[in-house]
């Protein structure tokens, strides 16, 4: 049931994308995300459409894959569709009356930011999904501990921020597969999780956390030993095996992305 | 050298009611690990094996007593990354020892700590790797891997210091058959090819018997030290203390007692010569 989990789900590959260094892909993410939420034009929405095919294809990842990825949001970008059709208010398509009291009506204004919110979160998840699977969790958690280095001055813990995430990847796949088992040992001797009222089903998840977390705690302590062991002293003094630095090709990614950016700019400003 | 010179050890541990309760599990013990060596340690399950080894690179400090490695005391913080660089320790659980999500980041980890320039980890990393045979899945994701091949990873991981000693907790305790040979193999390869001097605890009895050296532990003294030949020859206060003997070792005690004249061995192999010639003897 967890195998849907995209975090950390790194392909291997030989792309440009792969090739890019972590820290400018998580920049040009960055940016991607800004863009995405700026956009409002039908024409800027076209542009971004195109690039995000072609962030696509350029990633050499199966779209199967990508798709993959996507399925456990559905749910987030149902429920954004809905919301969002029956909340704005505006020119009536559809309207229905409530008990004789509300009317739920859905309006033109809805059905078109409906959509535009569904197509603009899909690509916000495509986007994320292109940089984590063309990423190894290493080269993201480095990235993200080089781009935040420069706010240890106003005391941000980077190098702590860093390896939080690291453990936390190591460990998504151990403990997924822990609660698995806990759970179909729970389910032999009868338990019911899909049964009953949404309470009910609830507490039939008690007898799943508890050894869960009990074990997670003692996997806390024995690798913290571990790690002190292997003379873990925080981040000073650290070096790193891979050092990965910014060159030509992350300086073109940036340029093809900032052309686009200005292309969605310009088709906002005429429309 | 690693100097342990008559260490007590207490965990303290708050009881409900706020009394602190005291749990001694090191009882003045004291012993000398030459370089070179290869020690296994047994004892029951509480009998302090654990707490002992964490004394041996200063995640413990003794209450009283010293632990001296090379000469330096486990007591002074400022050499605490040079000992725990010079004595790798293996752990028993091989999920709960990896810090990485694949395998070579994971070996890289401790060079890493110990601010080792990047091409130098890269060397060490490789030469680790291919010295425990898991070269070939240095890209692979530890999740992936059999307990022995983790168990592999785990070692190559605390190599990757260069360690002068290398200690293993129960490093077998969780692994099947084939992965328990896996990681021994390892480890006797180690100790004949690269002069690694190995601590090794145990609850295996076959284990133990492969190394030159036993020391027994129960109730946090140490109270058999010898070759594992003197050690496993003490079959009576073994069983006293509810540990056995490897079962080579049973069968010629048994027949011994039974009247056959066997002398005492402790690998299989002895076992089945000293009965072929029991045997020849009476024919
Ligand atoms: N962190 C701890 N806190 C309190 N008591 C502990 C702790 N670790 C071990 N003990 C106790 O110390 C005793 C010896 O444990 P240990 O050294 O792990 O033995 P062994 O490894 O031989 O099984 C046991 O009785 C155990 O309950
Ligand atoms: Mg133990």
């Amino acid at each position: 049931m967890f195998k849907d989990v995209i975090i950390g789900q790194y392909v291997e590959g030989n792309s440009f994308i792969h090739r890019m260094d972590p820290k400018m892909k998580l920049i040009l993410t960055l940016l991607y995300m800004i863009l995405l939420f700026s956009v409002k034009s039908i024409p800027a929405y076209i542009i971004a459409t195109v690039f995000t095919l072609f962030i696509v294809c350029l990633c050499a990842v199966p779209f199967k894959l990508i798709l993959k990825g996507l399925k456990p949001m559905i749910f987030i970008l149902l429920f954004t569709a809905v919301m969002n059709l029956l909340m704005t208010r505006g020119e009536p398509l559809i309207s229905y009356e409530l008990f004789g009291r509300f009317t739920l009506s859905v309006t033109k204004e809805g059905v078109r930011i409906a959509v535009l919110m569904v197509v603009r979160l899909l690509y916000l998840l495509i986007g994320t999904s292109v940089l984590t699977l063309t990423t190894t969790p290493l080269k993201l958690t480095d990235g993200i501990e080089r781009l935040l280095k420069p706010l240890d001055v106003i005391k941000v813990p980077s190098h702590e921020i860093a390896m939080m995430m690291t453990i936390a990847l190591r460990f998504i796949p151990t403990l997924a597969d822990e609660t698995d088992k806990i759970m179909k040992a729970q389910l032999a001797r009868g338990a019911d999780f899909e049964s009953g009222s949404i309470f009910r089903r609830a507490k039939a998840l008690i007898p799943i956390l508890v050894p869960l977390f009990v074990s997670a705690f003692r996997r806390a302590d024995e690798l913290a030993t571990a790690m002190e062991a292997r003379c873990y002293h925080g981040g000073e003094g650290r070096t790193k095996m891979n050092v990965s630095r910014i060159g030509s090709r992350d300086i073109k990614a940036l340029v093809i992305f900032l052309i686009f950016a200005a292309a969605a700019a310009a088709a906002e400003i005429i429309v | 050298m690693i100097e342990i010179k008559n260490v007590s050890y207490c965990y303290h541990k708050e009881e409900a009611d706020g009394r602190i309760n005291e749990n001694k599990v090191l009882n003045n013990v004291s012993l000398t690990v030459h370089e070179g060596e290869f020690v296994a340690i047994l004892g029951h399950n509480g009998s302090g094996k654990s707490t002992l080894a964490k004394h041996m690179n200063g995640i413990l400090v003794p209450e009283t007593g010293d632990c001296l490695i090379d000469g330096l005391s486990t007591r002074d913080e400022k050499k605490l990354l040079e000992i725990r660089s010079n004595v790798g320790m293996v752990f028993q659980n091989p999920d709960n020892q990896m810090v990485a999500a694949v395998v070579e980041d994971d070996v890289a980890f401790a060079p890493e700590n110990l601010g080792v320039p990047s091409e130098e980890i890269r060397r060490r990393v490789d030469e680790c790797l291919k010295i425990v045979g898991m070269w070939d899945y240095r890209r692979a994701q530890p999740s992936r891997l059999s307990g022995g091949q983790k168990q592999r990873v785990a070692i190559a991981s605390v190599l990757a210091m260069e360690p002068k000693y290398i200690i293993l907790d129960e490093p077998t305790a969780m692994l099947d058959p084939k992965g328990r040979e896996e990681v021994i193999s390892t480890i006797h390869r180690l100790n004949r090819e690269r002069n690694m001097t190995v601590v090794l605890i145990t609850h295996y009895m076959e284990e133990a018997a492969s190394a030159e050296r036993v020391a027994v532990m129960d109730d946090g003294e140490i109270i058999l030290d010898g070759t594992a030949r003197e050690v496993f020859h003490e079959i009576e206060i073994l069983k006293n203390i509810g540990l056995d003997v490897p079962q080579a070792t049973e069968l010629a005690f048994m027949l011994r007692e039974d009247g056959f004249n066997i002398p005492h061995v402790i690998t299989v192999d002895e076992c089945v010569q000293a009965i072929a010639e029991a045997l020849e003897v009476k024919s």
